[in-house]
């Protein structure tokens, strides 16, 4: 039966098997280059777990920008999880010493698994799996990245490009929906804005705040429209 | 850096994310559904942020248009198209940043 279980999860899983071990091979490439070891990439996918955030670290690590910074993209970007655990507060509840776990291991990828799930009598068990399997496949391509760039003798003078490659890939991704591109352009537009003004070293925490307070203002507006078409703030 | 500002680096923001994705088991307890206002945030943000996060990738391109600016924007040209094409992760990151680590050394 448990066997049964593994194997499901483990098909399951191979999607993600596929898109995490080449990035975070990727990652841990990128990690060495900036002279990082594959333990730092190893401790880092062990604790944090978040690809795209992960990426971004390594330029403020090795930038040495400061921890408000850090503080602050690491909440803006990685709060979208929380959507990811609402969904499945029920299931992480009854599941008893896993659940802190499950919380932890959620990502993009898992979310998009667990949400594939109708195998009612095991399917908090292949969850587990699948989220084991994929940390597995993050934490593995990491190191192997992190040994690969050591043993590759020449510098890899730009490999940081895979990251910028990575988010180009993820923006085209979210515009296939039509209500994430006005925030994009606003994303887009103000953080030029602000680092035409501000310069490279501030124009991030300052423009993901003006983002947000934008969004934020957007969203209510929409919600007031619906009843109160003639209200007019501006 | 000292190893341990690195440390303490990665582990804020693990803490930092793990409070994120726990934040519905800790203040919401699972039953309260979230605020109106935070959920409609919570769809629209992400692809705000990733596109500052590509302004901050790019943000040396004006400061330096002919040694990393022009190459960085044609890999980008060249991500964006090849995903169009053929939407393959692996294929795009891999084309990109050949075509920028070649670039860079004309």
């Amino acid at each position: 039966m448990n066997k049964e279980i593994i194997k499901t999860s483990f098909i399951k899983s191979i999607p993600i098997m596929c898109s995490y071990f080449f990035v975070s091979l990727a990652y841990g490439i990128m990690m060495e280059e900036n002279g990082f070891a594959w333990y730092y990439s190893l401790f880092t996918s062990l604790t944090v777990y978040t690809g795209a955030f992960q990426f971004v670290l390594i330029t403020f690590l090795s930038s040495g920008v400061s921890i408000l910074t850090i503080a602050l993209t690491a909440l803006l970007m990685n709060s979208r999880q929380m959507f990811y655990s609402l969904t499945f507060v029920e299931d992480f509840k009854n599941m008893g010493k896993k659940k802190l776990y499950m919380i932890h291991t959620m990502t993009d990828e898992t979310y998009a698994v667990n949400c594939t799930l109708d195998d009612e009598k095991n399917r908090r068990d292949i969850m587990f799996f699948v989220a084991l399997f994929s940390r597995c496949y993050w934490m593995a391509g990491a190191v192997a990245g992190g040994i690969l760039g050591q043993l590759i003798p020449y510098k890899l003078e730009g490999i940081d490009f895979c990251m910028t490659a990575l988010f180009v890939i993820i923006l085209m991704e979210q515009l296939e929906k039509k209500e994430n591109r006005i925030p994009a352009v606003i994303g887009a537009a103000v953080s030029v804005i602000c680092l035409l003004v501000l310069g490279e070293r501030t124009f991030m925490p300052v423009s993901m705040i003006i983002i947000s307070l934008i969004l934020m203002g957007r969203s209510s507006k929409e919600r007031n429209g619906e009843n109160l078409e003639c209200h007019h703030t501006e | 850096m000292s190893p341990y500002r690195i440390i303490l680096i990665i582990l804020i923001s693990a803490i930092i994310t793990f409070i994120l994705r726990a934040l519905p088991f800790i203040v919401f307890n699972g039953k309260i559904k979230m605020p109106d206002a935070l959920e409609r945030l919570g769809k629209v943000l992400p692809s705000a942020i990733m596109a500052v996060l590509i302004v901050y990738c790019l943000k040396d391109v004006p400061s330096d248009i002919l040694n990393t600016g022009i190459p960085k924007l044609l890999a980008v040209l060249a991500v964006v198209i090849s995903y169009r094409l053929k939407k393959n992760t692996f294929l795009s990151i891999i084309l990109g940043t050949g075509l920028y680590m070649i670039l860079i050394t004309l």
